[in-house]
Parts: structure tokens; sequence; C-alpha cells
């Protein structure tokens, strides 16, 4: 094909430093495409959660005072730990994003693995929670009983709410744990610096937005109507 | 073909185009290049228009005697339902912005490609697997739900197979989110220097405001549908009334896409007809400003009127009142888009070009369409003709007098761009006029059933409703033909057809100032932009 | 296919208008064509004539026309407010139909996969055909077994979803004697487009006529019907109808506002029976205890519930006997001239009694 074109020429140095694609005009241009990119798919997780978050909402206005009593069932201690856990991944992922722009390889590198590890620890507390649940036979669909008879129904919608909107936040944690695998991978092989960075800073708003997520969940599904109890 | 060597000169650059560059099935498959991105897209939803449309014939050749004996309930049921899926999310949605506004969008403004070209590609390999796993649905036996899927029929009744239809529309949609999120980005970070968003064609500011919808709407129909997978597959209840489920929780989720969708489906096609009616009248398109908001303003508006399809659900009297005053409201940007395209052509120098033909055929039954849209929103009205054959007329009026043509009207404008070649004139425009007669003998009478009370999704019906079903499916087998003919002369004219050259039409726009087909890359250099858009005044200047 | 002649021979293109409220939508639907044709009409003529006059072998040289605002904004708000006439006259009118009258007969309708099932006040039963007598406003509680449908007769201009999980209401007052089509207007499954009937409008003589005659089996009045299921589910024991038991007194209760337990204020309408008979610990009486009533749910039909209400309802005395269902004759309204008031009295007008139907 005939490759007249005078701004982007593939034997430029900088252009390799800066993965910049063809069809750019500039790395700055390859940036704020990228930045605007992952903002708008935060967008439609925001609906897709959204979504989610309207039925539970729904549900409760319903039925308030099952809702109460299921709430007893929510462990508190691991919900708050795991927020705690999250809110920590959060810092050493942002930590991590400062690292690549200031070129900081072994920084960037330690950075991702602590964060990462965060990422498994709250998968970890989840599965424990969710065990526990499984054991007292509270998972919806799976030989479900619920202690208090009178709510037994009505807690088998807010429990399948519940497992919905946690387990569709632990595959997106999942996803992103991978996500940061494959940061690690190109970071160990010296792919990000100052000038190329763009992928450790949208993994990282993505991390973010899953953070983001668990904040909302905690204080509806754990923390509200315990009082009630 | 001889390869060439940097620097050869544009003359022989012009016979290398994104169609020849390179050969092998690898290299369409793996192409990032949204032009040949745009025709697979093309193909494929032609592949599952031809299947809708199949069942659709099959569905009025039932419906030709009253008893609807020649195809049981059973598939009839099916019929409908799988015709609605495949038109809905596997035509209707894609159609203008995976083919047409994935080939020109990039062009229109100056730039080389889409923002994201890989994840283009996605979006097609996602539409692919959707329409794979729809199609193992179809050939298993069906679905019977209806392409709304209602609870609690759906989620716990149905006998048919649900999920792996809710599966292949919930991996469309992410083609689709996917899609729409390209175009965002590619409009907003990608334009030209001196494209300014007051000098994009409209047809970008209709498939802009038509991926915010997309990006904003789909996931919600995500949720919904993953919702009724859940309740069949472990029964949890939360459309179960008999243990406290609503089912109408899932209407709201469901239609709070489903409405957005519908402007999804229309938008883009309102973008053509804007660019049809400028070229073959010579002229500017009548309030540039207006019709451009008024798409802003569709999309806006179309989140707000979810509820009107619900007033006889047993929502609060209050909420109808509100949804019904706010479904008034979003038909003024239609409107006035119409008002518009018919001014446009006062005092201009207006042709009959085949796109035109389509153009005009739009606009008309474009406006029918909507006011009996009119008709659905007034409350006192809907109750009669909700349910009834007087819906299905009003979408098809939309849709199908709409959108498809406004989708076959950009074909045929675009098609000596995209292929290089032209196509019959004499041909085409027979099967406009074709499609244009048959497609009002299929709809209308349908108002006129609604109204008498036939209800929809029956496969048999009371014998005073004969006669307009029959007239109704002579016109669906004169719109076939129409439709069929199409595919005749345009696979033709890729083998004889004449070579397009540039600039058919002549008109204004970068898409026309490039090579037919273009390059792989599209412009050689970067464009300047100067000028307003449809510039036809100093073009008919220059022309003389 | 028939012959011809058959074919146009059957061939309608309205609806009967059989309603009291028909004449009225019918009004507003022909507005509303009349608006929709002169736009169509404007609009094809604009395009033809521009097409046509300003066609290049006659105009080889286009103006170039930037736009109005003026114009723009004339036909962006003439548009509205005729849209704005369309949305008042359509809501009032909605509203207006919204209400039954309160003297009209409550005739319960089941919708299961796939057929209507019809309980009349007075006990009589029919499936998939419903009889109602000229000028007698009627109210219909409709409740669903399964999925969701929809309730519709077309010569009334009526339609309501009936939604599985709760009651729905829709009214008309008939004013043609006829046969006319009803039809299930929501998918249902199979056989959906057999899940329809027809409602045979009377005049006051023979509706009585067909009372008597036999018209749909009973045994007893609905709320007699009632009382046997009362017995024979085990409610009386409770429920003692004397004195307060262990449960509330179920006399004078109907459509009484009711304090919970939870603090909450609710009236003791049919919705909330039957939510009492299904699902007992979803509302509890201040001072009793939840887990002491049965959960009745997959023991008795909704058909069921609706002979328990009435029931109910006739140990409420204030309740209008248009609604307790009585061996006597319904009220039957003398049909109204257009705008005439409404000649309702509580008491029958015609003969008193009559012999049992079978």
């Amino acid at each position: 094909m005939a490759e007249t074109v005078v701004h982007v020429d593939h034997q430029d140095a900088s252009v390799e430093a800066t993965h910049l694609r063809h069809h750019f005009a500039s790395a700055q241009q390859q940036m704020d495409a990228s930045t605007l990119g992952m903002w708008t798919f935060l967008v439609t997780e925001v609906l897709f959660f959204g979504g989610m978050f309207a039925g539970y909402a729904v549900y409760r206005a319903m039925y308030p005072a099952a809702f109460a009593s299921t709430s007893r069932f929510m462990n508190i201690v691991l919900g708050g730990t795991n927020t705690a856990v999250l809110i920590c991944s959060s810092l050493t992922m942002a930590l991590a994003v400062r690292a690549a722009q200031l070129s900081k390889r072994k920084a960037l590198i330690v950075l991702l693995i602590v964060t990462m590890i965060f990422g498994l620890v709250f998968l970890y507390i989840k599965w424990v929670e969710w065990h526990a649940h499984w054991e007292e036979h509270m998972v919806p669909g799976f030989d479900f009983q619920y202690p208090v008879p009178q709510f037994a129904h009505t807690a088998q919608i807010l429990f399948f709410l519940y497992f919905m909107m946690t387990g569709m936040h632990a595959l997106h944690m999942i996803v992103g744990v991978g996500l940061l695998t494959y940061l690690l991978v190109q970071a160990t092989r010296r792919v990000f610096n100052e000038n190329y960075f763009a992928p450790v800073e949208m993994i990282g708003l993505y991390w973010h937005f899953v953070d983001i997520v668990w904040i909302f969940l905690f204080p509806l599904l754990y923390l509200i109507g315990q009082q009630h109890s | 073909m001889a390869t060439l060597a940097h620097g050869t000169p544009e003359v022989i650059a012009e016979e290398v185009n994104y169609l020849n560059v390179e050969h092998g099935w690898k290299s369409w498959l793996f192409t990032t290049d949204h032009k040949r991105i745009a025709i697979l897209y093309l193909i494929s939803i032609t592949l599952m228009f031809i299947v809708g449309g199949t069942f659709a014939v099959m569905m009025r050749i039932n419906l030709l005697s009253p008893e609807g004996n020649y195809f049981s309930a059973t598939t009839y049921n099916r019929l409908f339902s799988m015709h609605g899926i495949i038109m809905v999310f596997f035509f209707l949605v894609p159609s203008i912005p995976a083919t047409l506004a994935n080939f020109l969008i990039p062009i229109m403004i100056g730039a080389k490609d889409l923002a994201f070209p890989r994840v283009n590609l996605l979006s097609w390999y996602l539409y692919v697997i959707g329409a794979f796993v729809t199609m193992y649905c179809v050939f298993v036996g069906g679905v019977d739900t209806g392409w709304t899927f209602y609870a609690p029929y759906s989620s716990t009744y149905s006998n048919s197979y649900v999920l792996p239809a809710v599966a292949g529309v919930f991996v469309a949609g992410f083609s689709s989110i996917l899609t729409g999120l390209n175009f965002i980005v590619t409009v907003h970070k990608m334009r030209a220097p001196g494209m300014t968003w007051g000098r994009l064609p409209l047809f970008v500011w209709s498939n802009y405001a038509t991926a915010l919808l997309q990006v904003l709407g789909t996931p919600v129909l995500a949720i919904s549908l993953t919702l009724i997978a859940f309740e069949r597959i472990a029964h949890v209840g939360i459309f179960d009334p008999n243990i406290g489920g609503d089912p109408i929780l899932f209407q709201h989720l469901f239609w709070f896409y489903s409405h957005p969708a519908v402007y999804i489906m229309i938008l883009p096609g309102m973008g053509v007809i804007s660019e049809i009616v400028a070229c073959f009248s010579r002229k500017r398109v009548f309030g540039y400003n207006f019709v451009a908001f008024s798409s802003m303003a569709i999309a806006v508006l179309s989140f707000l009127v979810w509820g009107h399809h619900m007033f006889v659900t047993g929502e609060s009297v209050y909420v109808s009142v509100a949804f019904s005053l706010l479904s008034f409201v979003v038909a003024v940007p239609s409107a006035i888009k119409v008002f518009n395209w018919t001014a446009t052509m006062y005092k201009g120098s207006v042709s009959f070009d085949t796109p035109m033909l389509y153009a005009f055929g739009f606009i008309g039954l474009f406006t029918i369409g909507g006011l009996t849209g009119l008709f659905l929103a007034t409350l006192a009205i809907d109750v009669p003709t909700h349910g009834t054959y007087f819906v299905v007329a009003h979408f098809h009026y939309v849709m199908v007098g709409g959108m498809v043509m406004a989708f076959m009207g950009g074909l045929h404008f675009w098609w000596p761009k995209m292929t290089g070649r032209l196509y019959s004139q004499i041909w085409s425009q027979l099967s406009a006029v074709i499609i244009f007669i048959g497609f009002n003998l299929t709809f209308f009478p349908q108002f006129i059933l609604g109204y008498m009370g036939m209800p929809r999704r029956y496969h048999a019906y009371p014998p005073e409703f004969q006669m307009l079903n029959v007239m109704s499916s002579a016109g669906a087998s004169i719109l076939a033909i129409g439709y069929i003919i199409p595919l005749i002369y345009f696979l033709w004219s890729l083998k004889y057809g004449p070579k397009a050259g540039n600039n058919p039409w002549r008109a204004t726009g970068l898409e026309w100032q490039i090579a037919s087909p273009p390059t792989t890359y599209n412009f050689d250099e970067t464009p300047i932009v100067t000028e307003e858009a449809y510039n036809y005044g100093p073009l008919e200047e220059a022309i003389g | 296919m028939p012959a011809n002649q058959h074919l146009f021979a059957t061939l309608q293109l309205f609806p009967p208008t059989a309603s009291s409220i028909a004449h009225q939508v019918d009004q507003l639907y022909f507005f509303l064509i009349a608006v929709s044709g002169v736009t169509t009409i404007l609009i094809f003529a604009a395009i033809i004539l521009f097409a046509f006059k300003y066609h290049r072998s006659r105009n080889p040289r286009a103006t170039q026309i930037e736009g109005s605002t003026k114009l723009e904004l004339t036909w962006s708000f003439v548009p509205l407010l005729i849209m704005l006439v369309m949305f008042w006259w359509g809501t009032r009118l909605f509203f207006t139909n919204a209400e039954p009258p309160r003297n009209a007969m409550e005739i319960f309708v089941t919708g299961k996969q796939w057929m209507w099932k019809i309980q009349y006040p007075d006990g009589g039963r029919e499936i998939d055909e419903l009889h109602v007598a000229v000028g007698q406003p009627v109210k219909l509680t409709m409740a669903s077994e399964d999925v969701i449908h929809s309730f519709s007769i077309p010569a009334f201009r009526i339609k309501h979803d009936v939604v599985p999980g709760h009651y729905d209401t829709v009214w008309f007052t008939p004013t043609k004697a006829g046969h006319y089509h009803l039809f299930c207007t929501e998918y249902c499954g199979n056989q959906h487009a057999s899940m329809g009937g027809w409602v045979d409008v009377l005049d006051r003589q023979d509706y009585v006529k067909w009372q008597s005659g036999g018209g749909g089996t009973t045994q007893g009045t609905l709320a007699e019907q009632g009382q046997t299921q009362f017995e024979q589910l085990g409610c009386s024991q409770c429920h003692l109808l004397d004195q307060q038991g262990r449960c509330p007194n179920l006399r004078g209760l109907y459509n009484k506002p009711v304090l919970l337990a939870d603090g909450r204020t609710v009236i003791a309408d049919d919705a909330y029976i039957r939510e009492s008979i299904l699902d007992p610990n979803a509302k509890i009486v201040d001072n009793f205890q939840p887990n002491i009533m049965p959960v009745f749910k997959g023991q008795v039909t909704e058909e069921g519930i609706v002979e328990l209400i009435a029931f109910i309802k006739s140990l409420s005395p204030d309740v209008p006997a248009s609604q307790q269902g009585s061996q006597q004759n319904p009220i039957v309204i003398a049909p109204r001239a257009e705008g005439a008031p409404s000649t309702s009295n509580s008491n029958s007008l015609n003969a008193p009694g009559k012999a049992r139907r079978q």
C-alpha cells in the first residue's frame, strides 16, 4: 500500500517507544482516545451494575422486614476486612500507575504484585463467606433453607440478589487480577516507561471502578438493616 | 497486480484499494481495517436478514387462513419469536452502525480508522458468536417467548429453548456496546484538523447519538437477560409471584433498554436520509443545527419513555400520565427532522436517483409510522390497541418503512464508494417502487385489523379478519420480491458493473474526495477541513 | 380458501361500538386519524410538489438556504401544541375510564393457560363466555393462575393485563345487545390464540331469562360457596366468627382499615385478603403472632380465593348488595341516554327471587 503519509513513520524511534498505532496522529491522541475509551467502558459497567442495584432497591422496598432478617446473616467482619483490603489495593494500584509514569520499573513490579495479592485476598475472603453460606443452606437453588420460616420465600430472592451482585463483582475482580498479570508480564519485559504507560493507567481505572462498586455493595448489603436485628 | 514500493505516484495507487490489497481468508478474518470489517458485517447481517425474512414469509403464509394450521401453533409461536429476535438484535440494531457507519465515519471525519480497530474486529466476532448461538437455538427448535421474553412465561413456563436465545442476544449486545464505544471515542478524538463538531456530516451526528444509546442502554438488557437465565437455571424466584417475585420488574428492566433500542435502530437511518436528501437536492440540509441537536434530544428523551409499553399492566395511572406526556415530547425532534428534510428540497435541484427514491419512501412512511406512535402514546387509545396488530403495524412502519428503506438508500448511495462499481439504475429504481408498494399493502391493513381488535402473536384468528390478512400476506410476497432483486443486481455489479470513479453523485463530504474503493488508510495525507458540511453552493458553481 | 363472495361477506373494517365509553374512545381515535391524515397528506404533497417543481430538469441550480429559526420554532411548537391536545384528551378519558361506578356488578375472572374462568356473584360459572346485561355496569376482578395474560373486549374498547400475584380490575357498561369477541392479548404460550371467547350482552329481559334458565353451573351463591370452603379448609377453627379467637375477627372486616404489627395501616380489600390466605406472614395484624396461620398457597385455587373473599364480604353489613351476590336478580340499570345522569338505586327492579339455577 502507498504509505506517503507525512506524520507518522514507523522507523521513528519515538514511535517505537510510544507504541504509536498507525491510525493515530500522535501519542497524545492515542492516550486521549484510550482514556476516553476506558471511561466510556466504565460507564457501561455502571449501567450494568445499575440494573442489579435497581432490582435490589425494588425488592428491599417491597420487603423491608425480610431484608432486615437476611442482613443478620451477612458477616460484617469479613465484609469490612474486604473493604479495607480493596481500598489498600486501590492505593497500591494508584502508586503503580505513578511508578510507571516515572519509569520506576522495580517499584511498578512490586506494586503490581502487592495489588494482585490484595485482590487474591479479597477473593479468598469472598470464598470463605460464600462457603459459609453454602454450609448454612443459604444459596438459592442449592437446597435453600432459611431459618426464619415467615421470610423463607422472599429471603430466597434477596439472597439471590446478594449472590448475583457480589458474584458479578467477584467476576470483575478475577478479570482484574488477570489484567494485572498481563501488566506484570509486560512490566518485566520493560515495556512501560514515562513515554508509554497507558495500559497501566487504563487498567488502574478499571481496578478503581471495581473497588468503587464494592464501596457501594458493602453498606447496601452488609451495613444497612443490621441495627434492626 | 504489482506490489507497490514506497513513494510510488498516486496514479497507480488508485488501483490498489482496501479490497484487493491482500487476499486470502486470513486477511479478512484477522483484518483491523474498518472498511473490511464493515463488509464482513454486511455479509453477516444480510444472511440474518434472509433468515428473519424467511420466517416472516412463513408467518404470513400461515395467516392466509383463519384456522392458521399450515404450521402448528408451536411452530408459529417460535417463528414469530425468532423473527423478532433476529430482526431486532441481529439486523436492525447493527445494520447501519456496523456496516455503513463503520465504513464511513472515519473517512467522513478525516481519520485513518476507528479509535480501536481491534475492538472493532472483536465486535464482529461477538456478533458472529451471538448469531451462531441464536441459530443453534433455531435449529434445535427455537424459542417461543417473543423477542420480549416476558416473565414468568419465559422464566418458568416456556418449554422452548430460552437459554440459548438469551445467550445469543446477550453476546450480540456486547458487540453493540463495543461498536458504540468505538464510535464515541472516534468522533471525540480522531477528527481531522478543521473538522469541528459544527462541520460534521449529520450522518456522524446521528451515529454518535446512537452510540450513546448503545453504550448506556444495552448493559441493562444484559442484566435483564441474565436474570431470566438464572431464573430458568436455578428457579431463584426473582420474577416468580408465588414466592414474592415481581414479573413487572422484568418489564421495567427490559423496556429501559428496549425503548432506547428502537431509537438505536432509527437514528442511523435518519442520518442516512440527511446525506441523501442533501446530495440529491444539491443543497445543504435545511436547519443543520436543529437536525443535529434533534438527534441528541431524541437520545436523551428516549430514556424517559419506557413505561409507555406498560400502560395496561397496572402501573400507577400517574406514572402512565408522565410516560404519555414524555412520549409526545420525544416525537417533536423526529417531526423536526421530517420538516427539515422536506424543506431541504424546497428550491433545490431534485433528481430521482435510486437513493433519493428510498429517501422519499422513508420520509413518507416514517411520518405515518411516527404519527401512529402518537396513537399509542395517547393513554385512552393505547388501551384498545395495545397488544394488537395496530402496534405491529406501527413498528413495522418505522422499522421497515423507515429504517430498512434508509438502509437500502444508504447502501445504494455508498455502494459505488465501497465497491467502486455502479449498479443498474432501472432495476434499482424499480425495486424501490416494488418495495414501497409491497410494504404498504403488507402493513396498512394491519392498522385496521388492530383497531378491530386482532391480537398480535396469534397463529389463528376469527374469520372476519381474513380479508385484511390475505391482503397483508399478498403484500408480503411483493415485498419479498422487492428485497430479492437488489441482491441480484448488487452481486452482478461487483463483476460487471461499470467503474464508479471517486464521486459519481458529485456529492460533498470527505468520503467522496478519495478513491472508490478507498485505500486501506483512506487518506494519503490527513485532510485539513476548511468548509462547512454540504457545501453544495460552491460545488455547483465549480461544476457550472 | 373460501370463495371470494364469502370473504367479502365477512369483511369488517371497524369494531362494534357496544359500551358506554366506546363512542368517546372512537371520537378521540377519529381526531387522531384526522390530524395524522392531514399531516401525512401535507408532507406527501410537499414532497411531491417540490420533487416535481424543483426537479433538476426544471431547476438546474439549487438555491442554498441555511435555515430559518422562526420556521423551526413554529413547526416545533405547533405540533407540540396539537400533541398536548391529544395528550390531554387521552389522559382525561383514561382517568374517566379508570374508576368503576359504585354500583358495578362484580364478576371474577381467572385466567389460566389457556382459558378464562368466569365466576358470577350469584354462584354461576362459565368458561370463555361472559353474559352481561345492557346498561349494567360490570367490574371485572381478574387473577392469573400462571403467566401474564391480558383480557380484552374490543367492542367495549377495554383491555387490562392479568398479572399473576395480584388482582387486576377493569370495568365496562355494555350499551348494545350482541355477541362480541373477547381475546387474550398477551402472549401466554402455545394456545394463546385460542384463549378467547364471547361476551353475550343481553337486553334486561333476556338476561333475566338466561339467569333463571341455567346459564352456567352453580352450587349456591359465590358467598355460599365461600362459606363451604371456609369450613372445609379449617378456617373456621381459628377465625371464630362469633368471638375473637387466636385470629383476627373477620366480621365487618372487609374494606376497613387494619393496623399491622409493624405500624402500617392497610385496607382489608380483595388483594389484602388474597395475600393473607396465600402468604399469611406478609402482613401480621397488631397484637397477633406470626407463624400461626398455615400457608394456603397450593391448597386453594384463585377461584377458591374468590369464593372466600365473597364470603368474607358477606360478613360485612354495609357492602352493597350488588357486590354481595344474592339469589335476587342483580342490579340492572335502565340504559342511560347519552349525557343523562345515572338513575341507579340499590333495589332490584325486576321480579323478586327466582328458582335456583343448576
